[in-house]
């Protein structure tokens, strides 16, 4: 779980945050409802989990609700990952 | 029949097309035009018999689906004009909004309550969705299953029909009222315009906050077409809105340029059979030429328009047919086009003289899309016009160069209004925003242009010897503003340039922004 995290959190701060600390970024920073995530930005965000971590997410799973912070997005993606061996 | 108001569309439809679906929504579920006017007919009742009355506003405050739909025909058959609120902007702007425009009742969800103003106890709350045991407000699913016999009230055209909130410079947003005239004068040009059947499926992309939603919604409504609903949550997923357009076969699409390059990058079009489109419309902004280009690689069955127009003339005033085979060496973007039918257009230089062919200046327009002023601003309503050859005109802001044989092409403008995202944003927003931050002692915005995103909005700030991280300053942008407003960028100084009579100097914040906020 905590690789996952550190995953998402190096994503974006490379692809959003350039030169910012990275302890910034917390687990619980809220990305789109804050405009730290653009829509464009979170759409590269998806794209980019679902090739690093091999899942599809569908549109629930992207909803504000339960992708808005480092926490909720991996807490999305492991959910995924339980679901596909299922 | 001719309609004198933007209800009397869907009585017409409803009579001629009862069990056809007039709305669909992201999760399927669906409305037929007997439904949607039965239902619509019931709030009317109920508003009047709870105190609203012609000419009244209703604020509706709901993530969008079906009764979002329902309460906008309900407002106006209670001869009321709706105020459609942003849910997802900071709490605090909507219910300054809402008591600005001194509503007399409210709808909204559960989730949104808060919105509800302080100062109005009288207003009346019909609640969406009410979990079980929830005291405030009145359900919806109540209300819509109500008395449904229509209402004897019938707006006139010159009653108000919706006021949009738009960005405004002194930190509050402005509400421009849109008349039922207005609003069919632009319907009428569509429908002559675009050719709509009742076989057509008309996709909604924009927010009902954003005044393009107007032409999907009314001129679907009009022709007993269906429109389909792309909730908040649709349009954050390109792949998933090109799966939507495949499987309802939709025949109409309409969106800003920035919603269709996304849907380029990461639409997969190529997993989809989209050749049911006949017809796109963008608006709002530039659309750069290559995305357009590989769009119509995939989406070749469609007829494109490039629509031009702020709020205030409701949604279009100029129009502009693009090949559907943009040249592979087309870089500029197109023009803005030609006027409406219903527009006239004037262009004037500095000096208020007519400016001769291939001439910049200001754009007015006028006819009976135009608007009758903001909302309690007559100041900044006198402002916005201009009385010449017996006309009202009305001053866009937008400079313009004309040419008699692509029309008119936008150049810029001369104030700090910019567009993100089909969005008006005033720069000046922003910056109040930014100082009610105890870390900031000085900020100033400006917007640079970006190739991909069109613009980028950078923000230039100076702090003390503890400055704020960017993640901090976003966050609290963001409950101040919109998040299509956050900054894109930051750049931090440790004083902000200033001229010699100690105004920020912006030209100055423009170069370091082009140098820094990459």
């Amino acid at each position: 779980m905590q690789d996952t995290k550190e995953t998402i959190r190096q994503f974006i701060l490379v692809s959003q945050l350039a030169g910012e600390p990275p302890d910034s970024l917390r687990d619980n920073t809220p990305l789109q409802t804050s405009g730290i995530l653009d829509s464009l930005a979170t759409v590269g965000l998806v794209s980019f989990i679902e090739k690093h971590f091999g899942v599809e997410l569908d549109v629930h799973d992207t909803s504000v609700e339960r992708f808005d912070s480092i926490d909720d997005i991996a807490a999305t993606i492991v959910r995924k990952r339980v679901a596909s061996r299922a | 029949m001719a309609s004198r108001n933007l209800a009397d569309l869907l009585e017409a439809s409803a009579l001629r097309y009862p069990q056809r679906l007039a709305v669909v929504d992201s999760e399927n579920l669906t409305l037929t035009y007997a439904e949607l006017e039965k239902q619509s007919n019931a709030l009317a009742r109920f508003l009047s018999r709870h105190g609203v009355r012609r000419g009244d506003r209703v604020g509706i405050a709901l993530p969008k689906g079906l009764p979002t739909v329902v309460s906008m025909f309900g407002t106006l058959k209670a001869g009321a004009a709706y105020v459609p609120i942003d849910i997802s902007a900071p709490t605090e702007r909507g219910r300054q909004i809402l008591e600005e425009c001194g509503i007399s009742a409210l709808i909204v969800d559960a989730a949104s309550l808060a919105l509800r103003p302080v100062s109005c106890g009288s207003v009346q709350v019909v609640v969406v969705g009410p979990p079980e045991g929830q005291t405030e407000g009145v359900p919806f699913h109540e209300v819509v299953a109500g008395e449904s016999e229509r209402e004897q009230i019938a707006p006139d055209g010159d009653d108000l029909a919706y006021i949009i909130y738009t960005s405004g410079s002194t930190g509050m947003p402005k509400g421009v009222m849109i008349s039922h005239a207005n609003a069919l004068s632009f319907i009428d040009w569509c429908a002559e315009t675009f050719a709509p059947t009742p076989d057509d499926r008309f996709s909604n992309h924009a927010p009902f906050h954003f005044d393009y939603s107007v032409l999907d919604l009314y001129l679907s409504i009009k022709h007993g077409a269906t429109v389909y609903l792309i909730s908040e949550d649709l349009a954050r997923r390109p792949r998933d809105m090109v799966r939507f357009i495949a499987r309802h076969r939709l025949t109409v699409w309409g969106s800003t340029p920035s919603a269709l390059t996304m849907i380029v990058q990461f639409g997969e079009l190529e997993a989809s059979d989209t050749s049911s489109l006949r017809l796109v419309t963008f608006g709002g902004e530039v659309f750069p030429p290559r995305h357009l280009r590989a769009l119509q690689r995939h989406w070749k069955s469609a007829e494109y328009f490039n629509l031009y127009g702020p709020t205030e003339i409701t949604t279009a005033c100029t129009f502009a047919r693009i090949p559907s085979n943009v040249p592979e060496n087309r870089e500029a973007p197109y023009p803005i086009g030609f006027a409406c039918a219903h527009c006239q257009t004037l262009v004037l230089d500095e000096s208020g003289r007519e400016v001769a062919e291939r001439g910049e200046g200001l754009l007015y327009i006028s006819g009976p899309s135009v608007f009758a002023g903001y909302w309690n601003r007559p100041a900044e309503t006198s402002a916005a016009f201009l009385d010449r050859s017996g006309a009202r005109w009305y001053n866009t802001g937008d400079i313009v160069r004309w040419d008699p044989a692509e029309g008119f092409t936008y150049v810029g403008r001369k104030d700090r209004m910019v567009k993100r995202r089909g969005y008006r944003i005033e720069l000046g927003e922003i910056e109040r925003a930014l100082h009610l931050h105890a870390g900031v002692r000085e900020a100033a915005v400006v917007a640079i242009p970006d190739a991909d995103a069109g613009l980028r909005i950078v923000a230039c700030v100076s702090c003390g010897n503890d400055r704020p991280s960017v993640v901090e300053l976003k966050s609290f942008c963001a409950t101040k503003v919109p998040t299509y407003m956050v900054p894109d960028r930051f750049v931090f100084q440790d004083k902000l340039p200033r001229t010699s009579s100690d105004k920020v100097d912006y030209q100055a914040l423009g170069r370091v922004a082009e140098a820094r906020g990459r």
